[in-house]
């Protein structure tokens, strides 16, 4: 029998340090502050606060005679995003963008659907090696492979030579805007690429989504007389969606903002990367280029708002 | 003359090397409440599946209203499922769940929504449509989930262990709702489940299953009074399984018997043995006698004398309580 008075025994090991964990353990909350607080400070003060650092300096303006920085609130800078050559920017990259997230849902669907329903075990496995496979290596290797392949005498010339196709991707290229010289300095050749590169990123929150679909959900849509087809629109792309939209916040944001892919493969016109780029670099008028870095984060935030208002998570 | 709604004819699905269900034959009558009852694994499930379309058999064939609908996919069969899980959407709400067949069947919306409320309605959940299934407890997803099938008026209603996730209280209480509304209906209603006292209090037939097989087909009375398999006495109710030799000495003939523990009493009896484990039970105590090779349950109604453990007792029934099993043992 142990003496009512005696304390209850202890574990060996340092006595301030099993104090130590007896608070924690009487405090959860303490714990969890101190599991969260070096990641919040990350956030809240390198991540969030450069952001706002931004945000701030593109109310600000640039002396044009001097050069400086001119450190008072003017909505001047914002004004000029709306010049011509510089709205033509954001349009560009805003419908480049657009048009990679919806060739890439449409690619990934297929791929995350047999993923989610039919693959099992080493198909499995082979699924996320493929899709994720090619992310282990650089992704300037990966740009750079693109550019050979797009290239006039790279191997898309030749397999359309080998078809006797070289006259499609003739005609194909003389059309204005989207052709070109070769499909490597088109716009067709920046936009493959940009749905090459993040394709994954698309694939793989589809199919997380889908993967949480039942099999029992499928059945009982076709239980109470839906055709696959009526199936598919009512039932799976609804609960697919918040996956699709997860996915192309990765692509549409990481379109926007890449400055890379358009100067190596595609034409002379510059996207917004390329401009952020070059007006703190070269240029050294910061505060346009954060208003034109400010411009994507606007367009996220609408996108999601409008996402959220047609329904997209109610599934979640 | 009632019509035969669904007939299996020789009736095999395997997967791969697993006999899910093994040359099953089947007649379930327009009307009536019929239960698949079997253990996890026995093949009902299976079955139940293979009515709706969700499945194909290996061979043999499958019949709905004399038809065959073998190759028929379950979205032109004029049965409904209840699923186990309710499989209901999460992204639409409770009217729109419901109002779901009428909807992919091109039903104008005035229509599927008057619909999914008379459904609703007639499951307790009027006043729900506007919810979520998430903002549902347990037993009304289940309500939703059984509106949702009864709006297509089946002829045929698959329910495939729906009450199995809701608590005793509420098992209870929805064995008697779906009892009544199946009379009401006057719609067949299969119902798998693996609890032998739902199969029992609720159905017209059971079918009890084992290994892919069915053991026995029966009226709850024939089931219980008279199995045929040794499975089928032991998995419904705990009969106990008199051993062939035990049956030999005190009838003449060498066969499994069953014999209910309620119907054995302590008394001058041809059989003896000793009390080797005892349950409190509530209502009864149950002991456990070891006698001649056999473990016989015993079952003591409240108020009457219950010996001790290591206790020696002999062990009377009344001559009819033993019932010789015709059937070989597959079990």
């Amino acid at each position: 029998m142990v003496d009512a008075g005696a304390p209850l025994p202890r574990s060996a090991g340092s006595v301030t340090f099993s104090r130590f964990s007896d608070i924690l353990w009487r405090r959860p909350s303490l714990l969890l502050l101190m599991l969260i607080m070096p990641p919040m400070l990350w956030l809240g003060i390198v991540y969030l606060g450069s952001l706002f650092a931004l945000l701030a300096q593109s109310f600000f303006s640039i002396d044009e005679f001097t050069g400086l920085v001119q450190r008072e609130f003017t909505l001047k800078t914002y004004a000029e995003l709306f010049r011509a050559s510089n709205f033509d920017i954001l349009l560009r990259t805003i419908v480049m963008a657009g048009t990679v997230t919806v060739a890439a849902a449409i690619v990934a669907f297929p791929i995350a659907y047999f993923a989610a329903r039919y693959a099992r075990g080493r198909w499995k496995a082979v699924f996320y090696l493929g899709v994720m496979l090619p992310l282990w290596s650089s992704y300037l290797v990966r740009v750079y492979s693109w550019k050979l392949i797009l290239a006039k005498e790279g191997i898309l010339n030749w397999v359309f030579e080998t078809l006797r196709l070289t006259w499609l991707l003739e005609a194909y290229l003389s059309i204005p805007g989207i052709g070109g010289n070769s499909l490597s300095v088109s716009w067709t050749g920046t936009f493959l690429v940009f749905l090459y590169v993040w394709l994954p990123f698309m694939i793989l929150p589809v199919q997380a989504a889908l993967e949480r679909v039942p099999p029992s959900m499928l059945e009982a849509s076709g239980d109470l007389g839906a055709r696959p087809g009526q199936t598919l629109r009512h039932v799976i792309l609804p609960l697919a969606l918040p996956g699709i939209i997860a996915g192309s916040i990765f692509t549409f944001s990481l379109t926007m903002g890449d400055y890379i892919i358009p100067q190596i493969v595609g034409t002379s016109a510059r996207m917004i990367g390329q401009a952020v780029y070059q007006f703190q670099g070269t240029a050294g008028n910061i505060p346009l280029a954060a208003a034109f870095a400010v411009v994507p984060v606007v367009v996220m935030g609408i996108y999601l708002a409008l996402a959220k208002r047609a329904g997209a998570f109610d599934a979640l | 003359m009632t019509k035969t709604a669904i007939k299996f004819t020789g009736v095999s699905r395997h997967f791969e090397s697993v006999r899910a269900v093994d040359d099953v034959e089947l007649e379930i009558e327009e009307g009536e409440f019929f239960s698949l009852l079997g253990p996890s694994g026995s093949g009902k499930t299976t079955c139940l599946r293979l009515i709706a379309g969700f499945d194909q058999p290996t061979s043999g064939t499958v019949e709905i209203f004399g038809v065959d609908a073998t190759d028929t996919p379950p979205y032109r069969r004029p049965v409904n499922t209840v699923f186990q899980d309710y499989a209901l959407f999460p992204h639409l709400n409770v009217r729109e769940n419901v109002a779901y067949g009428p909807m992919v069947r091109g039903d104008a919306k005035p229509e599927r929504r008057r619909a999914a409320d008379e459904a609703l309605a007639l499951v307790a959940l009027g006043g729900y449509g506007d919810r979520r299934p998430s903002e549902l407890s347990g037993g009304q997803r289940q309500r939703v989930a059984l509106a949702r099938a009864l709006v297509m008026q089946p002829k045929v209603l698959l329910l495939d262990e729906p009450l199995g996730a809701l608590d005793r209280k509420l098992r209870e209480q929805m064995q008697g709702e779906l009892k009544t509304l199946q009379r009401r209906l006057g719609i067949a209603f299969v119902f798998v489940t693996h609890d032998q006292a739902e199969a029992l209090s609720m159905s017209d037939r059971v079918a009890v299953f084992n290994q892919g097989r069915i053991q026995q087909v029966g009226t709850p009375e024939e089931i219980y009074d008279r199995p045929q398999m040794p499975f089928v006495a032991d998995f419904v109710g705990s009969s106990n399984v008199l051993p062939p030799e035990m049956v030999e000495r005190l009838t003449g003939r060498s066969a499994p018997a069953s014999l209910r523990p309620e119907s054995i009493r302590i008394g001058s009896g041809r059989v003896s043995g000793v009390v080797v484990r005892k349950s409190f039970l509530g209502s009864a105590t149950r002991i456990g006698v070891a006698c001649e090779g056999a473990m016989l349950d015993v079952l003591l109604p409240k108020g009457s004398e219950v010996p001790a453990t290591g206790a020696k007792v002999s062990l009377a029934w009344e001559a009819d309580a033993l019932h010789v099993m015709s059937g070989g043992d597959h079990g």
